[in-house]
């Protein structure tokens, strides 16, 4: 049974699509029409994990590790092939309207917004299609406006705004109905890093102000450290990893870095296996006439290559 | 906390804002939507001369159907083939291409209300510059048409009823490209049935009997013929009444295979890359 208090529960969590595969050439096509060679593709294999209300988790992982499809299984779009599944107590794949109205899932390359039409219009229509009360849908529509400070962008029309500036006002749009649970797909992908800065302090509002719980999806690692005290980890469709953000560093990173700065102003860095890290501390100290010093975690980039090589 | 709407309240605010928008949209695009109700009304002209010679090779009539009739039948046909429009089942693979039925899947409302609300709202700006365009069909071909008040409502509700029934219909097509990659195929069986035996190609009565009795079982006569007879054959009373009937039985069988066809169909959606 699930802890009473998770918002999120997923229990041994598979999913397994069937791909036709077949060489090239004329004579492999030819070959397919009778006698078509299938092979099953282990997208998520067995992932579990709970999250509470108001957390922020980072969901980690490389190109194909199943991220994005674990997504959208907790979102209702996908039917998993095997595990258990529970999100603010609904099983998602049965798309009931009460959940959907609960949830939102933001793909950084996804666009739900009329084309053609300024944005309030798409928003117009969110309203209708949520069953929204007008004024608060009104009130909360200006609020994230505001948040996002996009008052000049919504009445343009989409195909007139720049990647970022739609990735603003998708946002937007997609927490009108404010959701309790968002599930962000790489929602910084492709900005600029002023942008990228501007979305991870909107979500980090959205969160503190609602108690909204988020499951973010990033490979930009400066999202995850914002915004995230806990990561969970996969890679071929497996779990690796699910806690703290710097009990990564202490599980996977592999090195630490020692910088000294020595009396007469020269500085050493070096960087030396993680278990020998007194020692060497020791002898530097030992040998040279020290100053300052400082030890470091290796940065969340070299830790994350790092669980992804082993 | 405020209260919510009805559900009902909720439908028609959703088909009103969508229907808003849709038209919205389709000021955007005045020139394309100009020339697309133009190219719209290439294909009943070009029947409607073919069977206007046939006619006057033939005394004046084809199966005692004079050449005003013809005319207004056609004229008519153009009406009711702009109302039953609807999001073809072509359309879905570029919908699951680009990612927009996740989009619509997240929706806490069925996609079929989306695209009905849509295409209902594409009619308005349609229905407004095909008038002048019907003007001017009506003084080059004059059509006979002097339809009774009965057959011009039934004509109302059933161009909307027809609408609603292809709507329906393409939805369960559509349903068939979650199932397997290429459904184009099938789709093409389907529209040449559609327009042997829906009055589209042909008015009814010109085909052979065994054909009109294969259009009887089928729901292709309501979407096209019917509507069109509704307002120029001078049924009566009681046979219009009827159709209107039949047109709720095929909305009946086709709201029953869209909820049928999309609880299976969606167990099969990957969505993947998007």
């Amino acid at each position: 049974m699930p802890p009473v208090t998770a918002v999120v529960h997923v229990a041994g969590l598979e999913k397994v699509f069937r791909v036709p595969e077949r060489e090239a050439g004329l004579r492999a096509s030819v070959r397919s029409l009778y006698a078509r060679r299938w092979r099953d593709v282990r997208a998520v294999d067995g992932v579990s994990f709970d999250l509470e209300p108001g957390e922020v988790v980072g969901f980690l992982g490389p190109n194909g590790a199943g991220k994005t499809t674990t997504l959208k299984m907790l979102s209702g779009l996908l039917h998993p092939t095997g595990g258990e599944v529970t999100v603010l107590g609904h099983v998602p794949w049965r798309r009931e309207r009460d959940y959907l109205r609960r949830i939102t899932l933001v793909m950084g390359n996804r666009n739900q917004l009329q084309w053609d039409l300024p944005a309030l219009d798409s928003f117009e229509l969110n309203r209708a299609i949520y069953r929204l009360p007008r004024q608060q849908f009104t009130e909360t529509r200006d609020e994230l406006i505001e948040l996002l400070d996009i008052e000049d962008l919504v009445r343009k029309p989409v195909r007139q705004l720049s990647l970022g500036e739609r990735m603003k006002v998708e946002v937007v749009g997609s927490l009108l109905h404010l959701p309790q649970v968002l599930f962000l797909d790489e929602p910084t992908i492709g900005l600029d890093v002023t942008m990228q800065k501007r979305i991870r302090n909107f979500v980090a509002a959205y969160n503190e102000r609602y108690g909204a719980t988020v499951l973010l999806t990033s490979h930009y690692m400066a999202d995850v450290e914002a915004l995230c005290k806990r990561v969970v980890v996969i890679h071929h469709g497996q779990m690796l990893f699910d806690g703290k953000l710097e009990a990564l560093a202490d599980r996977f990173g592999a090195y630490k870095t020692i910088e000294a700065v020595l009396a007469d102003g020269e500085t050493i860095s070096m960087q030396v296996p993680r278990n020998e890290t007194s020692s060497a501390t020791a002898r530097l100290l030992a040998e040279n006439d020290v100053s300052d010093l400082t030890v470091e975690d290796p940065p969340i980039e070299d830790v994350i290559e790092q669980v992804f090589a082993s | 906390m405020s209260s919510q709407p009805s559900a009902l309240r909720s439908y028609v605010d959703f088909y009103a804002t969508g229907m808003r928008t849709q038209i919205a949209t389709q000021f955007q695009y005045r020139a394309a939507t100009y020339m697309y109700t133009l190219g719209m009304v290439t294909e009943p002209v070009i029947y409607l001369v073919v069977w206007r010679t046939i006619a006057n090779q033939h005394g004046g009539t084809v199966d005692g159907t004079g050449a005003g009739q013809i005319a207004a039948y056609y004229i008519v046909w153009t009406l009711v083939r702009t109302f039953n429009i609807v999001f073809t089942p072509f359309g879905w693979e570029e919908r699951i291409r680009e990612g927009q039925l996740s989009s619509q899947l997240l929706r806490p409302l069925h996609p079929v209300h989306y695209d009905m609300a849509t295409f209902a709202g594409h009619k308005i700006p349609w229905l407004v510059m095909y008038a002048p365009i019907a003007v001017a069909l009506s003084l080059v071909f004059h059509p006979t048409l002097d339809p009774r008040p009965i057959e011009v409502v039934v004509f109302i509700v059933a161009i909307w009823g027809a609408y609603v029934i292809r709507s329906l219909n393409h939805f369960v097509l559509g349903m068939l490209t979650l199932l397997t990659t290429r459904a184009t195929s099938i789709f093409q069986i389907w529209f040449l049935g559609e327009l042997l035996v829906s009055g589209r190609l042909v008015p009814l009565t010109f085909m052979p009997p065994w054909a009109q009795s294969i259009a009887a079982w089928l729901p292709f006569k309501w979407t096209f013929y019917f509507p069109i007879e509704a307002l120029v054959g001078g049924m009566p009373t009681h046979a219009l009444l009827t159709g209107l009937l039949w047109q709720c039985f095929w909305t009946g069988v086709g709201c029953v295979l869209v909820w049928a066809s999309f609880k299976v169909a969606i167990r099969h959606y990957s969505a993947v890359g998007n």
